[in-house]
């Protein structure tokens, strides 16, 4: 699927946000087409969750403009009235968070965690919503019968793929992804991998991934933003990165990557 | 000291001003949970501290009072509320429900129906309808201001998907006017229809500081999904004593082989159809 589009569907400019004397991210700019996907690297401490935070709204950073391509064009995020904002998190964006038990409700079966988002724009018919709980539950692997269980019953992994369900099964255009591999042993990584990139190839997704974990960002993203002490220090095509690093954090990034 | 000592209905009139105010707020804004400075009263809370508040604030010495407590007139709670605006305010008191103009009730609805010169008092223990969805009082209120009530229907999906059909019975969400997710109290569901009423309702939760209200003939929905409609249920059964088959019913166990009868839980209505000559199975003849 391809469209040929001259407008980005998100433009960030200029943003910064200090807490107190330092420096959370300075002045960072970029630009997301539809359908690509961008990974931010670095280090703990380097500014990328701060940063992530400011572009969904859940941070208001002290400086820049975080620009969204909706109905009438490109239009600024941090200026909409708050109804607008939260409006627009449930549907047109979506927030993995790196640990599952922020995004999910505990409480509530997997069928129904599912099924929130699509209560919160109107759905009414249990039947309908039903329907497309369990096929999204099947697009991540989990089995129909693991339906009316809580999450507190599942695995890690399961847990990691049941919300990024409950993120993607309102069709969103633009998910945020914090660490969406952190705290998953190898293998498991390795098949939320392979459905992520699944689903953002078959959805034609964008996505803003942060992470520390370089092979994340290899196999997931078309370009990649390097971020050291709130700064970005290098971006450009994720193979032309990682291959040829030119700035020396990154090289030093790069090199610290145990070969197995 | 002496009974006198105490103002008419035992609160200060500032007291009462203040808790008129929110009264009024809540009349003017069905369903929203307005808060409130809700004193310390001679009893502990979950005994209806709110409603005795919101009661005190409305009485006015003409008032004829009448106090349920699970439909009936007769049990603890409704018998020390009922003694204590004997006591404090000294107003005539009923069990008719016809008769009374204020009604101060803990879980129903008199089946008999109310007329527009009466005002009906819910004691409320939990006021938020989202609460046990969503812990943070910052956030519910938040998406009572934004009507974001999609969580509610979580509840309602949860409860299908566990046990097939919508299995909330008592304090059913509604929506009132169009606007507010309201809980009605843990009434019955069987109630629910009868929160769209000629007469005033006010609901009181003393431990929560909240007053809210519903003005006469306000729309009150209760929520529900296309596929699986509201149905305001009732026990299969007509009242042993009074043979009515429009009440709602109470089982009352009889003995320990599995003996039981239901009764109208409304003991006004129950004593009323009897003495016009009702008859149930049980009944004495």
């Amino acid at each position: 699927m391809t469209t040929v589009t001259d407008t980005p569907l998100l433009r960030v400019r200029g943003v910064t946000k200090r807490y107190g004397a330092r420096l959370g991210c300075g002045d960072v700019g970029f630009d997301l087409w539809p359908g690509e996907v961008l990974g931010i690297v670095g280090e703990s401490g380097s500014g990328k969750s701060t940063l992530l935070s400011c572009l969904a709204g859940h941070l208001e950073p002290d400086a820049g403009e975080v620009l969204f391509d909706m109905d009438g064009g490109l239009c600024d995020t941090l200026r909409l009235s708050e109804p607008e904002r939260r409006r627009m998190r449930r549907t047109d964006w979506a927030f993995v968070h790196q640990h599952a038990r922020d995004g999910l409700r505990m409480g509530v079966s997997a069928g129904g965690n599912v099924g929130e988002r699509l209560m919160a724009v109107g759905a009414r018919n249990y039947g309908d919503i039903r329907a497309r709980a369990a096929d999204w539950l099947n697009r991540v692997e989990i089995a129909a019968e693991r339906m009316d269980d809580r999450p507190t019953a599942f695995s890690g992994g399961m847990q990691q793929r049941l919300q990024i369900a409950r993120n993607l099964v309102t069709g969103p255009r633009l998910v945020f992804m914090d660490e969406p591999t952190g705290g998953l042993d190898v293998s498991v990584q390795a098949r939320l991998l392979d459905l992520l990139r699944g689903l953002v190839r078959e959805m034609g997704l964008s996505a803003v991934i942060v992470t520390h974990d370089l092979a994340v960002v290899r196999l997931l993203a078309d370009r990649l933003m390097v971020m050291k002490d709130g700064r970005v220090v290098e971006q450009g095509l994720t193979d032309q990165v990682l291959d040829d690093p030119q700035h020396g954090y990154t090289q030093l990034l790069v090199s610290s990557v145990l070969q197995v | 000291m002496t009974e006198a000592a105490y103002n008419f209905a035992y609160l200060d009139e500032q007291t009462k001003r203040m808790i008129r105010r929110a009264i009024l707020k809540g009349l003017a804004v069905p369903g929203y949970q307005v808060p409130f400075a809700s004193r310390e009263m001679p009893m502990p809370y979950g005994w209806g501290t709110g409603g005795v508040q919101v009661t005190a604030a409305t009485l006015v010495p003409e008032d004829r009072l009448k106090v349920i407590d699970q439909g009936a007139d007769d049990t603890t709670n409704a018998v020390s509320i009922r003694k204590f605006f004997q006591r404090t305010a000294g107003v005539a008191t009923t069990e008719a429900t016809r008769e009374a103009t204020v009604i101060q009730t803990r879980h129903r609805i008199p089946e008999t129906p109310l007329h527009e010169d009466q005002i009906l008092v819910y004691q409320v223990p939990i006021p938020e309808p989202l609460r046990f969805l969503e812990p943070r009082e910052t956030e519910t209120r938040k998406m009572h201001a934004l009507e974001e009530y999609g969580l509610m229907h979580v509840k309602l999906y949860e409860d299908i998907a566990r046990h097939g059909t919508i299995a909330t019975a008592y304090a059913y969400p509604v929506k009132v006017e169009g606007r507010y997710v309201m809980d009605p109290s843990p009434i019955p569901r069987f109630d629910n229809p009868k929160l769209e009423s000629p007469a005033i309702q006010l609901f009181g939760a003393g431990r929560e500081q909240r007053i809210y209200a519903l003005p006469p003939h306000t729309k009150v929905v209760s929520l529900d999904f296309e596929d699986h409609p509201f149905d305001p249920s009732r026990a299969d059964h007509p009242c042993a004593l009074c043979g009515a088959t429009d009440s709602y019913m109470d089982e009352v166990i009889t003995d320990d082989a599995g003996g039981r009868m239901f009764l109208c839980s409304d003991t006004d209505y129950c004593s009323t159809r009897q003495k016009k000559g009702h008859r149930g199975t049980e009944s004495a003849a």
